[in-house]
């Protein structure tokens, strides 16, 4: 059975740049840091393109923001994605209103599975698709993952890692829980987030990138879709976190024994 | 005034120790605004569970269904929010756990309540309270307010002592009336990583392997058995397949404050340190002398791990 995939995609700071608070604390330094797709969301647009390799469909990726957004959202049709939704919104937004707005998205696309990532390495908040689910009393299953190590066979053959049933009416998900890996079984639609070892995302290919530039991402006002848009979760100021400064460098295990023996005292 | 709810997390009821802090940011919330604390079990035959959490001086309601015998948000997050509402809650807190942060966002949506994650400290009083909360890896922390007229978050364990045992508890029954006929999530099973080392989040002593192990985790773990140590991993030892995941320790896995912490072929990526950069004491052993690990370790040994993890074991085998 064909699945229509709904994938989130959010542009954030690359995990890799030096983030730091503005010294008024008002928002982030931006100089030298570069931006790209949250990894957590190449994730989920991955297993959603092997998901439509495996049973056909459709993906259809969505973000929230301006045109830089809608880079993200470029990047995500040069994957493989079939066409993108742009919400445009330049505000502060929540977890909360981000839901608010992916529910009426689901409400006009009707997929079969949203697949998101668990969290943005931005606020690292992990609600939002748990949130979305709430609103739609859908079934959720948070942080997917899978039992082959990325290493494995299967990851090499690009085999999804979310089990969805021939008849195409449920999904079965391992989760990474406290404790051990979890199995689930939801009933489609549903909502599925995503963890860091479910897949290895792919590379855009030239011939992709070229591709995408024909695909279209069609674009709605947030303020068209009747949604409350005032975020429930209010940042007042950024600070710094307190720095640990670096020690010391010790020649040998003699010495680094006679520290944490007599210094430190913890062995 | 405000009642504030602490949703607490047992497994075959026995009392996950993340909910005791979360019980102590719970009556920080209350005494900065004038409230009462009470508590939520939810669980099957769990009564043990919701015992051993009254014995730290907290009123419990136990909701006992077999609809709820196994921690699913779809049918867990219902209750919480019918509790909630019964209790007059203002405030929903949980321990920022994979269960707590499955559950919690889920039952807010039903509250009309925002959720702050991760939350570190607890500031302000009476409407106006403050919450910190890591931003971007632990490399920003932010103050934030929550508008909403019900208020969640869930909390760092690490950040919060455990409440201390306590006479004036309760367990009362919360009677449930949502059944498990609806659910359209069926639980299948749970592997567990069966260890008899101490919790990676609760132990005392962590020590960790990464990359620089290549693959190899017998150093690693025959340290930590020798010190009643857990065994932590970076992200690249636990893609690769050489470690359970349960074992990660960083941004988006587990974040630990041990009293020490040896780090042994970690380089110290921004997303490991986010989860370990709260140990008293960090070691590192690496064999790269420009490791960011380095950095920030209270002491650094530039060399082989496989020569000098297992001294280090010997070392303590002798005069320990």
């Amino acid at each position: 059975m064909p699945l229509k995939l709904l994938v989130t995609v959010k542009r954030v700071e690359d995990p890799e740049s030096k983030i730091r608070p503005t010294p008024d604390g008002t928002g982030i330094v931006t100089d030298g840091v570069s931006y790209k797709m949250n990894p957590f969301d190449e994730i989920a647009v991955e297993e959603a393109l092997r998901l439509k390799e495996a049973h056909g469909g459709e993906v259809v990726v969505a973000s929230i923001g301006g045109d830089k957004a809608a880079t993200e959202l470029r990047a995500a049709l040069a994957m493989g994605a079939d066409r993108g939704v742009l919400v445009r919104h330049e505000a502060a937004l929540d977890p909360g209103v981000v839901s608010a707005i992916l529910e009426r998205l689901v409400a006009e696309e009707r997929p079969d599975l949203v697949v998101m990532g668990k969290q943005a390495i931005d606020d690292d908040q992990n609600q939002t698709g748990q949130m979305l689910a709430a609103r739609l009393s859908w079934p959720q299953a948070t942080f997917a993952s899978k039992k082959e190590s990325l290493e494995s066979e299967a990851e090499q053959r690009r085999q999804p890692g979310l089990a969805v049933s021939a008849d195409g009416t449920r999904v079965e998900v391992v989760r990474e829980v406290d404790g051990g890996v979890e199995t689930l079984d939801v009933a489609l639609p549903a909502v599925v987030t995503v963890d860091l070892r479910l897949n290895k995302p792919r590379f855009a290919s030239l011939p992709g990138i070229i591709k995408a530039k024909k695909k279209e991402i069609r674009e709605v006002p947030a303020a068209s879709l009747g949604v409350d848009l005032a975020p429930g979760v209010v940042v007042r100021r950024l600070l710094e976190p307190p720095r640990r400064q670096a020690g010391v460098k010790v020649v040998d295990v003699a010495e680094l024994w006679t520290k944490l023996h007599s210094e430190a005292k913890v062995l | 005034m405000s009642n504030v709810l602490v949703v607490a997390e047992q497994s075959r009821s026995t009392l996950r120790k993340a909910t005791l802090s979360a019980l102590t940011a719970a009556r920080e919330v209350a005494r900065r605004t004038g409230g009462d604390v009470s508590a939520l079990v939810l669980g099957s035959g769990a009564g043990a569970a919701a015992e051993e959490l009254a014995a730290h001086g907290v009123s419990v309601r136990m909701a006992d269904s077999p609809a709820l015998a196994h921690p699913l948000a779809e049918a867990h997050a219902p209750v919480v929010a019918a509790a909630a509402r019964a209790a007059g809650a203002t405030w929903i807190v949980a321990a920022a756990t994979a269960y707590g942060k499955d559950v919690l966002p889920r039952a807010a949506i039903a509250l009309g309540a925002a959720v702050a994650t991760e939350v570190l400290a607890i500031s302000g009083e009476g409407a106006d309270i403050l919450l910190r909360r890591p931003m971007w890896a632990g490399n920003v922390i932010a103050e934030v307010e929550l508008r909403s007229a019900v208020k969640s978050f869930t909390v760092r364990p690490t950040e919060f002592a455990p409440a201390e045992r306590a006479p004036g508890g309760s367990v009362t029954p919360l009677p449930v009336t949502e059944g498990s006929t609806g659910l359209r999530t069926r639980w299948v099973g749970l592997e567990e990583v069966k260890s008899d080392r101490p919790e990676l989040a609760e132990a005392r002593v962590v020590v960790a392997g990464g990359r620089g192990t290549k693959g190899d985790f017998g150093p690693i773990t025959g340290l930590a058995d020798a010190l009643g140590a857990a065994v932590g991993a970076s992200r690249a030892a636990v893609d690769s397949g050489w470690v359970p995941n349960d074992w990660q320790v960083g941004q988006t896995g587990k974040v630990v404050a041990p009293e020490l912490y040896v780090a042994a072929g970690i380089s110290g990526a921004i997303q490991h340190v986010a989860g370990m950069k709260g140990a008293k004491v960090i070691v590192a052993i690496n064999k790269d002398a420009d490791a960011p690990i380095f950095q920030i370790a209270d002491y650094g040994l530039v060399a082989d791990l496989f020569q000098a993890v297992p001294e280090l074991r010997e070392r303590l085998a002798r005069d320990g």
